[in-house]
């Protein structure tokens, strides 16, 4: 796996990084639960075909800025700064976990910026009938076989470079967990029952089949409210980060849905 | 020196096999374990014993706040603070504290303190801790990447509503009220003595040590494990030019007294056990929501290597169990005949340098009596060893200024 192109935008007086690689249609990709610490190999496979551009999230690696932000408005308008920083226009969005929740709020206030989405076991919603995980209630043995089908995928994405120091990694590691929990604490629900109608994309809906933390169930809770074309594909052997338990059938999903 | 009567008003009839058959003391505890019935017997013996403090000359008395837990069963302390302040006449009613951020509004605990500061007669301190893990973020559901955000929003909120000779608007980043006029107004001017409940972080150390708060050191594991936290904090006081007054800290310890040693040792070890083993079984999970330490304490535990993950007892417990001989030798409990008693705690006070020293005297499922037993015989035999100590050098600044004793309402005798 070569990396990507890296890029510094600064927006305000908040910075992030931008990762961009390969050529065509421009696909704008939001990272899951510890964002993006290394470029992974599915978006290498995007981006054989497509130009992928994966912008820092607020306190996910490669930006901060989360302690500033503290409600939804707050995480919607960042986002919307990543996107137009992006500088394509209208593009296909794909996003997962957190990330894939603040691509379907995305979605559903600016319908005019996403052509087609893509959301990978996004949060969002909650049902008392079958909830989600309490993902930041679980001893240190529990999290990897919650999170992953494939913890080795899982250990092998999160492992620290040999050029990072140990304790900035955990640091970092710890700040991507600790963005994600002041967007979702605490049970992940944002209130997206109530706007999913104005998500009017083509979209396509990525389960893990085995996914332990939002249940593959939601892909109908989704399906029923978003107003747009829906297409639902379960991917086998993967749990809640699908992308990288099995990142060939992910890469292979997005590139079917969005080509 | 001041030495003050704390109550965790633990629930005192967790099962024996409670450590075997259930995860946790805290945040998801069995509801099936709490019968109401036997609980009206414990919360007024807890309150006699709090009572019976006072009587025996305790200059202060303690409540704390926890939340959806088998050990503390005061979620309002300032219910248990308000019955305290009509039955006793003379002592520190110490409220330690009101978890700030999950007041909502924050400006209810200017009431409420208030309103137990008029009824005491000026008698409150006002401890405002952050609360742990278990009471904010998962019992209450307080988001941790802002609960110290909101806290110390909570904080400024609070002290502007008691001083603020004005109703005002506060638009705040958590809190928006167009008419803030806290009404009753404490006794105590320009505002009661604040006190802050801490862990062992620098930033807190500076935050009271700018404020002029006293610092208190909660622990349960005893003085040598507060060792390194009191230094670290009187370093930091040397480094911010403040003086050494003992009066600026307090320390929590376990104390059993009996006549002997070894009675001591005899008569405590069940209600220690209980209390180390059954009522300390937090489970692992509660311990770190992300984002309730900062990256600096995140550092500092990386670096230290204290522990193998953010001071964890292991995956799945959050304390160590230790034996009676270890709680014991750790000086978890302090332990032994008055005299013994009063050489090891005028040792600690004079080591940590502490001015105010809260006692557990009694802990675990301890019985009315042995808590009598055990309250009596330091009033009358350890405490007029200790209570000198520092007065003579040290103003303490940070101690209630009451009403003129003639001053104060007498409660009515109630007919029974």
């Amino acid at each position: 796996v070569s990396g990507p192109a890296e890029r510094s935008i600064l927006v305000g007086d908040e910075r992030w990084r931008l990762w961009e690689k390969g050529e065509g249609e421009p696909l704008i990709f939001l990272g899951g639960l510890r964002g993006l610490p290394r470029w992974p190999k599915v978006l290498d496979l995007l981006a054989t075909q497509q130009r992928v551009i994966a912008p820092s999230l607020p306190g996910f690696p490669g930006a901060s800025g989360h302690d500033r932000l503290d409600d939804l408005a707050d995480w919607v308008a960042a986002t919307l700064d990543r996107i137009d920083g992006c500088e394509v226009g209208p593009c296909n969005l794909v996003g997962a976990s957190v990330g894939g929740a603040l691509a379907a709020e995305v979605a559903a206030f600016s319908p005019a910026l996403v052509k087609r989405l893509v959301l990978i076991a996004p949060f969002g919603l909650f049902d008392d009938a079958e909830p989600v995980a309490d993902i930041w209630a679980k001893r240190l043995s529990e999290i990897p076989p919650l999170l992953s089908a494939k913890p080795d995928a899982l250990a092998e994405f999160l492992a620290r470079p040999d050029d990072v120091d140990a304790i900035d990694w955990q640091v970092l590691l710890a700040r991507a967990n600790e963005a994600a929990a002041r967007l979702l604490w605490p049970t992940g629900d944002l209130g997206l029952r109530k706007r999913l109608h104005r998500i009017q994309a083509p979209t396509l809906l990525v389960w893990g089949s085995d996914d332990r933390v939002v249940p593959a169930s939601y892909a109908k809770r989704f399906a029923a409210g978003i107003s747009g074309w829906v297409e639902t594909t379960s991917i086998a052997a993967a749990g809640h980060m699908a992308e990288i338990d099995q990142p060939e059938a992910v890469a292979d999903a997005i590139l079917g849905f969005t080509s | 020196m001041k030495l003050l009567w704390f109550h965790l008003m633990p629930y005192t009839d967790l099962p024996d096999d409670f450590t075997e058959r259930h995860p946790s003391v805290w945040v998801d505890i069995d509801p099936s374990l709490f019968d109401p019935i036997r609980a009206h017997g414990m919360y007024n013996e807890f309150m006699d014993e709090l009572e019976h403090a006072a009587e025996m000359g305790f200059d202060g008395i303690c409540v704390n706040e926890h939340h959806s837990n088998g050990y503390g069963m005061m979620p309002s302390p300032n219910l248990i603070a308000s019955t305290l302040a009509r039955r006793t006449r003379d002592t520190a009613l110490v409220i330690l504290g009101n978890s700030l951020a999950l007041y909502n509004p924050p400006t209810r605990v200017a009431e409420e303190m208030a309103m137990i500061d008029c009824i005491s007669g000026g008698r409150v301190i006002a401890g405002f801790p952050v609360g742990t893990p278990m009471d904010t973020c998962y019992a209450y559901g307080r988001n941790p990447s802002q609960l110290r955000q909101r806290y110390y929003e909570a904080h400024d909120l609070v002290m502007k509503a008691w001083q603020e000779p004005e109703p005002f608007t506060w638009n705040g980043r958590f809190n928006k009220l167009r008419y803030v006029n806290v009404w009753p107004r404490p006794i105590q001017q320009p505002h009661p003595p604040i006190w802050i409940p801490g862990g062992g972080s620098v930033e807190t150390w500076r935050w009271c040590a700018e404020r002029d708060y006293v610092y208190t050191y909660l622990s349960y594991f005893g003085y040598k494990a507060g060792e390194a936290t009191m230094r670290g904090f009187w370093e930091e006081m040397d480094h911010l030019g403040k003086d050494r007054n003992p009066f600026r800290a307090g320390f929590l310890q376990f104390v059993g007294v009996a006549e002997s040693r070894a009675e001591a040792l005899d008569i405590y070890g069940e209600a220690a056990d209980y209390f180390y083993n059954r009522c300390l079984h937090v489970d692992a999970r509660w311990a770190m929501p992300p984002g309730y330490a900062s990256e600096k304490t995140i550092r500092a535990r990386v670096e230290s290597q204290i522990a193998k993950a953010a001071n964890l007892a292991s995956d799945a417990r959050a304390f160590d169990q230790p034996s009676f001989e270890d709680i014991v030798e750790q000086g978890y409990v302090v332990i032994g005949s008055p005299d013994e008693v009063a050489e090891q705690l005028r040792e600690v006070a004079v080591h940590l340098n502490v001015g105010h020293l809260m006692l557990l005297l009694h802990f675990g499922n301890m019985n009315s009596q042995l808590t009598a037993y055990n309250t009596e015989l330091f009033a009358k035999r350890v405490m007029p060893q200790l209570s000198g100590l520092f007065e003579d050098e040290w103003e303490n600044r940070w101690w209630p200024k009451p009403l003129a004793q003639e001053s104060t309402a007498t409660p009515r005798e109630v007919a029974r």
